[in-house]
């Protein structure tokens, strides 16, 4: 029989589900994904973690719960740093940890350490010890790996080219007319938050249904903001503040955009000081700009009322520009 | 040039000290207050942790008494204290102190040449004896500092006529800021524990033992931790403080850029519950803890800033090990809207529980470990 391997639908899911998921079944395994997030999994998971975790790690509790009985190893690897000189948040560092302590009766995790913060050459040993749950031979996991990293590549140029993976599952591909007069809004935020539908209220959609074209921090060059963030008076030590302060220079120069919605959630330190920043520099360029904070209280009646008059508030500054300065 | 920095705990005597000796001119900021946090909530993002806000209030008060240059430090991560630097900068930018002069004191990760160029810049100085010099009588100073808090710990709950240990702590703090130089703030320290050590103790006292965990700057900044070293003092609590600014000192300047650290035995205690650092001092809350349950203290208390991550995952693990070593544990969580009453009150439960739990188990009537 083969092991069965939970993949918990949370946090790092919608960065990297496609690598796992193919790694491990090319191993011979079986993969199972928790369930989408839905009310009974916000609920356990917020009864199961420390009140004062963000929302997107109580909901991680949650799908961990949800996959507790139906498998023989849930994969919470310990995320410490992805690229070099670079981490990830702290949360994410501790994640098994605090999953292992605040759950009781867990099967065993796979918390294999991710630490590329020296450099990229345990790559291969990483994977190995991955591998290492399923079968110890090493050159079969050096194939699962090579294939793992084509899935992810394909994975990473789908979403590139407008494909979003919302819950996991890609939606159909943006519409190929797009008529002249629609807005494009950049949507910006963790992976997390975007594409899990009912943590963030569906938010991607509503827009796709207001006709507005939505660009995500995924689809754009990285070669170029990766450029831009260079320039950055400091090194932006994590790798998602990086990408999004490069975003927001990127933005700031090119114009080619007419609003940022920011979706971040209650209590998210990292977004304490790249939403501070990311606001002020849009602002100085005179990008209106929206901020969401999500937590397990926010009501959807409100989220509404601000995206449409957010939305109002951008028609009227192209309609009414000449009559009164909507810039402020 | 008129520098100033930002306050925590008795760091300002040392960084005085250190700034005297090379004769740069300096402002200490006001003592933290009511205001200085106000003018930080303000101008900070709502959601940042508190020492930021502090740190913020404390700049604008000293540029109000003068000061033109802010030396702020941080890190490199993945604690959010690395990006401090450059979040104040653009909150003081933004609020008009464009003359503003700012010396970013990271640490150099590569780039030396630009480090000591700022380290220049604010020693006015590029004599390295100098500077090692200077560096060395402030590390002394702190190492004095820090033994007259311990000492405050010990005698407070100890003294017989209450509140005597802080008189003589107070006037200290009232007159170091007029002292100038090593030998003059190391003779009024010397002073002040010679003084203290002659306060009069009460041998009967029940004397219960706490152990302070959690965020440096809240454990060490009385003003944000509510004088918790005072309040249980006055409890009849001796407490002892897992972080020290000393031990910091010795550990990032000194240890660290060799590869050697002082804190190694507190790594194994936290290793079966923690297994890596994850930043801040996530790793030394849950080590204390362990160290503070191995040698049989009562209780132990974390305290950190609404929403610390490191801290957030310590606070998840802390109850295995308050099973683990049946060490009664308690979780303060300051931020700017936390009130005195409150606080205290939950302070004098924990404290009664604890002396419960004592004389219970001196009287064997405890059974269970919990």
């Amino acid at each position: 029989m083969s092991v069965k391997i939970g993949i918990p639908r949370g946090l790092w899911f919608y960065d990297y589900f496609p690598l796992w998921k193919t790694f491990y079944e090319e191993l011979g395994a079986e993969i199972i994904f928790s369930d989408k997030t839905n009310k009974q999994i916000l609920d356990q998971g917020v009864k199961n973690c420390v009140d004062e975790a963000c929302l997107p790690v109580k909901l991680f509790h949650g799908h961990v719960i949800n996959l507790k009985d139906k498998v023989d190893y849930i994969f919470v690897p310990k995320m410490m740093s992805v690229y070099k000189d670079e981490y990830i948040c702290p949360k994410f560092c501790g994640l098994p940890e605090m999953v292992n302590h605040s759950i009781k009766g867990l099967p065993p995790l796979i918390d294999t350490e991710i630490n590329f913060s020296k450099s990229r050459k345990s790559l291969m040993i990483t994977a190995y010890r991955f591998g290492s749950y399923v079968t110890k031979n090493p050159i079969k996991i050096r194939r699962a790996f090579n294939n793992a990293l084509m899935a992810y590549r394909k994975y990473r140029e789908d979403v590139k080219d407008g494909k979003l993976p919302i819950d996991g599952e890609f939606s159909p591909k943006k519409p190929s007319v797009v008529a002249n007069n629609s807005k494009s809004i950049a949507v910006v935020g963790h992976t997390y938050h975007l594409y899990d539908s009912y943590g963030s209220m569906s938010i991607l959609q509503k827009l796709r249904d207001s006709k507005v074209s939505v660009i995500v921090p995924e689809m754009m060059n990285m070669n170029k903001i990766n450029k831009l963030a260079s320039t950055l008076e400091k090194k932006m030590f994590w790798s998602y503040g990086r990408k999004l302060l490069g975003a927001a220079l990127h933005f700031g120069e090119s114009r080619e955009i007419d609003g940022i919605i920011y979706i971040s959630s209650f209590g998210c330190g990292i977004d304490s000081i790249v939403e501070d920043l990311f606001e002020r520099w849009s602002r100085s360029h005179s990008i209106p700009f929206l901020l969401l904070t999500i937590d397990e209280h926010t009501g959807e009646a409100g989220i509404n009322t601000r995206l449409e008059a957010f939305l109002d508030m951008i028609d009227w500054r192209v309609n009414h520009e000449s009559d009164l300065s909507p810039h402020g | 040039m008129k520098v100033t920095f930002p306050h925590m705990g008795n760091q300002y005597v040392a960084t005085k000290v250190l700034l005297d000796e090379l004769g740069v001119e300096n402002i200490i900021p006001p003592e933290c207050s009511k205001d200085t946090l106000d003018i930080g909530t303000k101008h900070s993002p709502e959601s940042i942790c508190l020492p930021l806000k502090v740190n913020i209030g404390n700049y604008i008060e000293s540029v109000k008494k003068g000061a033109d240059t802010v030396v702020i430090t941080g890190s490199c991560g993945p604690c959010r204290f690395g990006y401090y630097s450059i979040l104040q900068k653009e909150i003081l930018k933004s609020m008009g102190y464009d003359n503003l002069k700012f010396i970013l004191l990271d640490p150099p990760q590569g780039d030396y040449k630009g480090f000591f160029k700022r380290v220049y810049d604010l020693t006015n100085t590029k004599n390295p004896y100098k500077i090692v010099k200077a560096l060395a009588r402030a590390t002394r100073t702190l190492y004095l500092l820090d033994e007259m808090e311990d000492l405050s710990y010990y005698k407070r709950p100890r003294q017989a006529r209450q509140g005597e240990v802080d008189i003589h702590y107070d006037h200290f703090h009232r007159v170091v800021r007029e002292a100038k130089g090593y030998k003059e703030v190391s003779t009024l320290i010397r002073d002040t524990i010679r003084k203290m050590k002659e306060v009069e103790e009460d041998p009967t006292r029940d004397v219960i033992k706490i152990g302070i965990i959690g965020e440096i700057y809240t454990i060490i900044e009385p003003f944000v931790n509510l004088n918790v070293e005072k309040k249980l003092g006055d409890m009849g609590v001796e407490i002892d403080k897992s972080l020290k600014i000393s031990r910091w000192l010795t550990e990032h300047l000194y240890l660290s850029p060799l590869g050697l650290t002082a804190e190694k035995d507190v790594w194994r205690a936290a290793k079966p519950y923690l297994k890596t650092m994850i930043g801040g001092h996530a790793r030394e809350t849950i080590g204390y803890a362990v160290v503070y349950g191995k040698k049989g203290y009562d209780g132990v208390i974390q305290i950190y800033p609404l929403t610390c991550m490191p801290e957030i995952v310590a606070q998840s693990i802390l109850p295995t090990v308050e099973k683990d070593y049946s060490i009664p544990y308690l979780c303060l969580i300051v931020d700017e809207m936390t009130g005195e009453a409150g606080y205290s009150t939950r302070l004098e439960a924990f404290v009664d529980l604890l002396r419960r739990r004592k004389e219970k188990a001196y009287n064997g009537e405890l059974l269970s470990g919990n």
